[in-house]
């Protein structure tokens, strides 16, 4: 039986959106359950693996770095990974090129790759299904 | 053969005059080049790419101007003259909008909400932006 | 037959479009489809008993599947239900991915 692949395209950009959340949520359990994952990071989305985020602290709330503890996407891709090749699984999570220049984002996440639309259509071939999650 | 793509395309003037192109039309029309078969249906808002004579000059910020400010209807036209890219537009959207079909550019197809959900069965994948 | 999973992320009180959304999938299926309507994020506000509520309980009884995410539902305090909606995990939607069910967000 062939494995399952599965992509999906992403546009939101880091923190603007709750439809990362969910999206990281699907992706999560495609990689549990060992399932190969295309994912096309275009437009804001791009943004995601960008290595050189960091967390900050919050003063609001009185709480400093590490009790803050605040999300980064970049950890959240690279736990993606992660988690896919422990359960005998692989993610291709592409950045689109043009994007990532025009936001400047162009240091990633090690296991992440630099692509183009060409990449989105080769997925959209090889994958058993193919989810789009616009932004708006 | 490639996988037909049927792409709904709602988002309309998202960050247009930024990136000088509506991003998914742009995303499309750069796939179909890599061998993707796909169909645009114009849905909501995204109906008024297809009105004819659109466009503005650039945005200019002190001395810096823009040079390449984009035209949808020309983007559109450009999908279904060069692309081969069929360009559906959902007509309650446009009367809704108090938009005519004489004021479209040439080659937009008519298709209304209720033919919508019967197009699903002839694509692989259904894509909404 | 086909199987469909659409997905609708807004809700009725701020965006109008839902009303689109929900008619697609009654459309589909009047076409003789398997349909299964996913309620997340902010569309999970629409299954909580209220005037809006209605169209939901309208389409499960015209045969489409409505499901509301549970860490949605959870995360907006939303324990009651309208009739017609039952809450469900994410892993409905990776189901449906893997079986090859066409799925669309909104």
């Amino acid at each position: 039986m062939s494995k399952t692949t599965l992509t999906i395209a992403l546009m939101d950009p880091p923190y603007e959106s709750e439809n990362l959340t969910t999206a990281f949520r699907i992706l999560d359990v495609a990689a549990r359950r060992g399932y190969d994952i295309n994912v096309f990071a275009y437009e804001g989305a791009a943004g995601l693996a960008f290595v050189r985020q960091t967390p900050h602290p919050n003063p609001v709330h009185g709480k400093n770095v590490a009790e803050e503890n605040h999300p980064t996407t970049k950890d959240q891709v690279a736990a993606l990974l992660a988690e896919a090749e422990k359960n005998g699984g692989k993610v291709d999570w592409v950045n689109c090129g043009m994007c990532v220049d025009e936001r400047g984002v162009n240091e990633f996440v090690p296991g992440t790759r630099r692509g183009s639309p060409a990449d989105f259509h080769t997925f959209i071939e090889a994958s058993d299904n193919v989810l789009v999650i616009p932004t708006k | 053969m490639a996988k037909k793509t049927l792409n709904i395309v709602e988002s309309a003037y998202r960050a247009v005059m930024e990136e000088q192109d509506d991003t998914i039309l742009w995303l499309l029309a750069a796939m179909q080049g890599s061998g993707a078969e796909h169909t645009v249906v114009l849905r909501g808002n995204a109906v008024n790419y297809a009105v004819a004579g659109q466009g503005v000059p650039g945005l200019t910020v002190g001395e810096w101007k823009q040079t390449q400010a984009p035209k949808m209807d020309r983007d559109v036209l450009d999908l279904i003259e060069n692309r081969k890219i069929p360009v559906y537009v959902v007509t309650e959207d446009l009367a809704d909008r108090g938009i005519e079909r004489g004021e479209l550019v040439p080659g937009v197809q008519p298709l209304s909400r209720a033919e919508l959900p019967g197009l699903f069965a002839e694509y692989a994948v259904i894509a909404h932006w | 037959m086909a199987h469909y999973l659409l997905i609708e992320s807004r809700d009725p009180f701020e965006s109008r479009d839902v009303g689109y959304y929900y008619d697609l999938a009654k459309g589909l299926v009047q076409g003789g489809n398997q349909v299964t309507l996913f309620l997340a994020q902010n569309g999970v506000l629409s299954a909580r008993p209220s005037a809006q509520s209605d169209a939901l309980t309208a389409l499960a009884r015209s045969g489409v599947t409505v499901l509301a995410d549970d860490f949605s539902l959870q995360e907006r305090g939303i324990a009651k239900l309208a009739d017609g909606v039952a809450a469900a995990h994410i892993d409905v939607v990776v189901d449906h991915l893997a079986a090859g069910h066409k799925t669309l967000w909104h």
